[in-house]
C-alpha cells in the first residue's frame, strides 16, 4: 500500500485544526449563537440547562457547517477578493473536497442531534436553513441578483427562530417577528457598509446593488428597509417576547435609526466624500448596536419574566 | 522501519490530531449527559419491547 498521499502537500502548507475551525466562519458564529441563544430562553417553555447548551452548540455546528460549505462552492470568488483570499481553501490548506465533505457531515451531525435532544421541527428547521443558505443563497442566487444581501439575510435570520422551536416544539408569531428582526436588518446593515467600503466584489462577479442599481438607488433601498424594519421592531414589543424595557430600547433605536437612514438618504456622493462618509459609518456602527440591543432587551425581558419581576 | 519511531507525519499532525481527539471526547460527554438528562426527565418512560417481559 501506497502512503504517497501523506506527502501530498507542502508541508508548511497543511491544515491544522484550527484551518477546519475557520472554515466554520466563527464570526459568523457568533450572532448566530447570541440569537438563538435568545430565542431559546426567551420561549415560555422551560428547558433542561444541559438540553439547551447542546441545542445552542448544535444550531451553532449547523451554522458552521453551512459556512464550511459556503466556502467550498464560494473557493473561486474567495480567492479574488482580498478579504476572503487567506480563508483555508484559497490558501491551499484545506481541498474543496475536504471542505465539502466536512461541511456535509457536520451539517447531518448538526440537524439529526438537534432533533434527537430537542425536537424534530427545530432540527428540520436547521436542515432548511442550511439548505436555503447554500443551496438557495449561496449556489443560486448570490452571484445573479443583487438583492442577494437581502437572500442571504433570511439564513442568518432563522436561529432565533430555531432556538424558539427547540424549545417550544412550535413557531410563533414572536418567534417569526424575531427572524423579521434580524431578516430586515441585514440589508441596512450591508448596504451602509457598502456605501463606505470599496468592495470587491465587482472583481469577483457578484452584483452588488450600489454597482447595479448605483448608489443613490442604494440610500432609497436604505430608507426603505429601515421603515418596514422599524414597523417590525416595534410590533415584536407587543408579542410574549416583549415588555416595556424591550419597547423602551426598540423606540429610541428605531427613531435613531430611522434618523440615520433618513440623513443617508438625503446626502449625494459630494456631500459623503467631503466628510469621508461620516453619516454612513456612524449608521453603520449604530446598526451594530441596534441588533445586540432589541435582543439584549429580549433577554433582559425573558429574564424578568423567569424571576417574576413584572414592570 | 521501528513500529516505536514516531513517523515524522504523526509529529507534523500532532495538533490536528489532539484538536480531534478533544472533539470525540467532548461528543462522548455530550451523549452521556444527555441520555442522562433525557433518562431523568419526568416524561421519560421505558419503550415496552416485545418478548422483554418473558412472555
Amino acid at each position: 500500500m501506497s502512503d504517497a498521499s501523506f506527502e501530498s502537500k507542502p508541508i508548511e502548507n497543511e491544515a491544522q485544526f484550527g484551518d477546519f475551525f475557520a472554515l466554520l466562519k466563527p464570526r459568523v458564529m457568533t450572532l448566530v449563537v447570541f440569537t438563538a441563544f435568545v430565542g431559546l430562553l426567551a420561549a415560555p417553555t422551560a428547558v433542561h440547562p444541559f438540553v439547551g447548551f447542546c441545542a445552542i452548540l448544535f444550531i451553532a455546528l449547523g451554522g458552521g457547517a453551512s459556512g464550511a460549505l459556503n466556502m467550498w462552492y464560494d473557493a473561486d470568488i474567495d480567492a479574488v477578493m482580498k478579504r476572503t483570499a487567506k480563508r483555508p481553501i484559497p490558501a491551499g490548506k484545506v481541498t474543496r473536497e475536504e471542505a465539502f465533505a466536512f461541511g456535509l457531515t457536520l451539517s447531518v451531525f448538526a440537524c439529526v442531534f438537534l432533533g434527537l435532544a430537542t425536537n424534530w421541527l427545530a432540527g428540520g428547521l436547521l436542515a432548511f436553513t442550511i439548505f436555503f443558505y447554500v443551496v438557495i443563497y449561496t449556489m443560486w442566487l448570490k452571484r445573479s441578483t443583487p438583492q442577494n444581501i437581502v437572500i442571504g439575510g433570511a439564513a442568518g435570520a432563522f436561529p432565533p427562530m430555531i432556538g424558539w422551536a427547540a424549545a417550544t416544539g412550535e413557531i410563533s408569531t414572536a418567534s417569526v417577528l424575531m427572524f423579521c428582526l434580524t431578516f430586515m436588518w441585514t440589508p441596512p446593515h450591508f448596504w451602509a457598509l457598502a456605501l463606505f467600503m470599496r468592495s470587491d466584489y465587482d472583481d469577483a462577479g457578484v452584483p452588488m446593488l450600489t454597482v447595479t442599481h448605483g448608489r443613490p438607488s442604494t440610500r432609497r433601498h436604505i430608507l426603505g428597509y429601515t421603515v418596514l424594519l422599524a414597523a417590525l421592531a416595534i410590533a415584536l414589543g407587543f408579542t410574549q417576547v416583549g415588555g416595556w424595557v424591550y419597547l423602551s430600547v426598540a423606540i429610541v433605536l428605531n427613531a435613531l435609526f430611522l434618523k440615520g437612514a433618513f440623513d443617508i438618504y438625503r446626502r449625494d456622493e459630494d456631500m459623503s466624500e467631503a466628510d469621508n462618509f461620516a453619516v454612513e459609518r456612524k449608521f453603520f456602527k449604530l446598526s451594530l448596536l441596534y441588533l445586540f440591543a432589541h435582543f439584549g432587551a429580549i433577554l433582559i425581558e425573558a429574564g424578568l419574566d423567569k424571576f417574576g419581576v413584572a414592570l | 522501519m521501528s513500529l516505536t519511531k514516531q513517523h515524522e507525519l504523526h509529529a507534523r499532525r500532532k495538533g490536528r490530531n489532539t484538536g480531534l481527539a478533544l472533539v470525540l471526547v467532548a461528543f462522548v460527554a455530550i451523549i452521556m449527559g444527555l441520555t442522562v438528562v433525557k433518562v431523568k426527565s419526568p416524561g421519560f418512560q421505558v419503550p415496552n419491547v416485545e418478548g422483554t417481559n418473558g412472555n
